[in-house]
């Protein structure tokens, strides 16, 4: 019966997708109608071929659901080479602009490739690495299988499907211009499906879990969850200027759009970049180092003040503009408390390792997390420290923030990301160990310094240019002109586009070392038969 | 009044006392006497059940 209705539905969007793409008023959405019509139809047929099946009735309840986890491990690595590979692309593109070819102008400028490269390594990277994390960390921590069944392949396909309609919209110039909120309204919608399914699915975890207290990095993980899903709503709030083409208007507008804009903009920093990724750490630091974390009264603390404060943060991004002088100063104040939770996390993290430190010498993966929380340290420093308005006169719109947002997102996300992925492998293809943990280290090495590379150019171009800008002669007039800042920027930017080569190659190495551990590495042997007397 | 100076009279006065008090109410809550004995066998969560989910509950009631 329920194919029936699958069926009814699924030629009712092939056919309305089909309709669309007829009627489309702009390339970006032809083309997303069409990816849409040819998802929906080739769902269409795999339904009906094997509609009339018997289906067995298995008891699952005595397993976990990996086999999502797995999609998502597999995914979080492609698209995070994908996301490195544009982003190093995109790098080069700001130092030898030739490189925006003269026969893909409109399509593969740095203004069309770059929200492709921030949304393929946020949400494409980042958000599988958080999907497919959640997903095991949920079951294990709440002995529980996955709720809903098949659900949770439904969040995992719809959510490649939002990564794709998103991309090839943002070359095809769909783009409601807020920044990590580009994608246009039919993408949002089908982003709030997904993303509910996804609730639903965690939710239901927690709800029939066998553990009667709901551990730490649930918390963390649901509320990334339940803010991303306000925020993306309230964000998102436009009105198709028709239902034939990609083109939305928003219904806030000027400063309070902007203000919209950056309590969503900072939030998604606060609560998927940082909750999300804390919500991993609570559990694969204690796995890796074999120990509980240091203190759990500080990991309930660390999740109230952090989600208390957060909120608040966004107007620092608003400094001198048209936003109030008190919007703004709330932002500043809240950002700067920000530092206690966010060091007595990264402390929390950190001292999980004590009595174990003697594993960073042989662990190159417990190395990878230890780096990661030191980034965090270092990157919810100096955030604060640029949301003062004095610092963000000199810091804004220069490359220090780009400096400030890489730290934070290769070092702290993107390091917890492979550390978790490298715990994970094994386990999830139930293999002995890693292929090779000396490349673990070689990922380890090229990742750091190409962090490095890119956060150090960044400082001091962006400080050069932010004095640059302000530096006036004795009559009062301005010395440089901005392309002036422009030609001074170039080796900083040569050094910058290294960086991100050698974080790619360390990337690329992970792939080949996780490819090898699944073909290669001896599987676990089976356990002792033997059934212990119940 | 206009819905600006109602919600913004209420945001800095009534819910921003109501959150502090939320906010204290629970550090205070983690330090109750007992806390530490009681956060202990959480924090060990993340050891058991790793290969597979714990018997469903009246399973559990049989054994007993």
């Amino acid at each position: 019966m329920t194919n029936y209705i699958k069926l009814i539905a699924l030629g009712l969007v092939t056919l309305f997708a089909l309709i669309a793409a007829n009627y489309a008023r702009d390339l970006a959405y032809l083309v997303n109608a069409l990816t849409v019509a040819l998802v929906a139809g080739g769902l269409f047929l795999w339904v009906l071929r094997h509609t009339d099946e018997p289906v067995e009735k298995v008891d699952l309840s005595g397993e976990y659901m990996d086999g999502v986890v797995r999609a998502g491990v597999v995914a979080t690595a492609f698209w995070g080479v994908v996301g490195f590979l544009v982003g190093t692309f995109i790098a080069f593109q700001l130092a030898y602009p030739a490189l925006n070819f003269e026969w893909a102008q409109g399509y593969a400028n740095f203004g069309r490739l770059r929200p492709l490269h921030t949304s393929a390594v946020i949400f494409a990277f980042g958000g599988n690495a958080l999907i497919a994390t959640s997903f095991y960390v949920v079951q294990r921590t709440s002995a529980a299988r996955l709720w809903g069944g098949n659900l949770a392949w439904f969040v995992f396909w719809g959510y490649q499907l939002v990564i794709v309609l998103a991309a090839t919209g943002y070359l095809l110039g769909a783009t409601q211009s807020k920044e990590y909120a580009e994608p246009e309204w039919y993408v949002d919608w089908w982003l709030t499906v997904v993303w509910l399914a996804y609730l639903a699915v965690f939710l239901g975890t927690i709800v029939k879990r066998r553990e009667p207290h709901i551990y730490v990095a649930n918390w963390f993980y649901l509320s990334f969850i339940i803010t991303v899903a306000m925020l993306h709503v309230v964000n998102n709030l436009s009105i198709p200027v028709s239902i034939f083409g990609s083109k939305s208007v928003q219904v806030f507008s000027g400063v309070q759009d902007a203000m919209v804009q950056w309590w969503y903009g900072h939030n998604a920093v606060g609560f998927f970049l940082t909750a999300g990724f804390l919500g991993m750490m609570y559990y694969f630091v204690p796995k890796q180092a074999e120990r509980p974390v240091y203190s759990y009264k500080l990991s309930i603390i660390h999740f109230w003040a952090l989600i208390f404060l957060y909120i608040w943060a966004g107007p620092h991004h608003l400094h001198y503009t048209a936003l109030p002088d008190w919007a703004s100063t709330l932002g500043m104040v809240f950002s700067i408390i920000l530092w206690m939770p966010s060091w007595g996390g990264m402390i929390n993290g950190l001292m999980t390792l004590s009595g174990a430190w003697d594993k960073l010498r042989t662990d190159p993966i417990i190395r990878m997390m230890v780096i990661s929380i030191g980034f965090y340290g270092m990157s919810t420093f100096e955030g604060p420290m640029m949301s003062i308005r004095a610092v963000n006169s000199l810091s804004h719109y220069t490359d220090w923030t780009i400096g400030h947002v890489h730290s934070g997102a290769l070092g702290w996300n993107g390091m917890i990301t492979f550390g978790a992925l490298y715990f994970l492998v094994p386990k999830l293809w139930n293999r002995e160990r890693l292929y090779s943990l000396n490349l673990v280290s070689w990922h380890f090495w090229l990742a750091t310094i190409g962090i490095i590379l890119y956060a150090a150019s960044m400082w001091v171009t962006g400080i050069m240019e932010g004095l640059m800008w302000r530096e006036v002669d004795a009559n009062g007039f301005l010395v440089n002109s901005f392309a002036d800042t422009v030609a001074a920027k170039f080796p900083m930017y040569v050094v910058r586009g290294l960086g991100g080569v050698l974080f790619l190659a360390g990337a690329v190495i992970m792939c080949y070392n996780l490819w090898m551990t699944v073909r290669r590495s001896p599987a676990v042997a089976a356990a002792n038969s033997a059934v212990p007397a119940e | 009044m206009e819905t600006y100076s109602l919600l913004r009279e209420f945001a800095d006065s009534w819910m921003l006392l109501f959150l502090f008090l939320f906010f204290v109410g629970v550090v205070l809550w983690v330090f109750r006497p007992g806390a530490t004995k009681t956060y202990e066998d959480p924090s060990n969560i993340p050891f058991r059940h790793e290969d597979k989910p714990a018997p469903a509950r009246d399973a559990d009631a049989k054994e007993a």
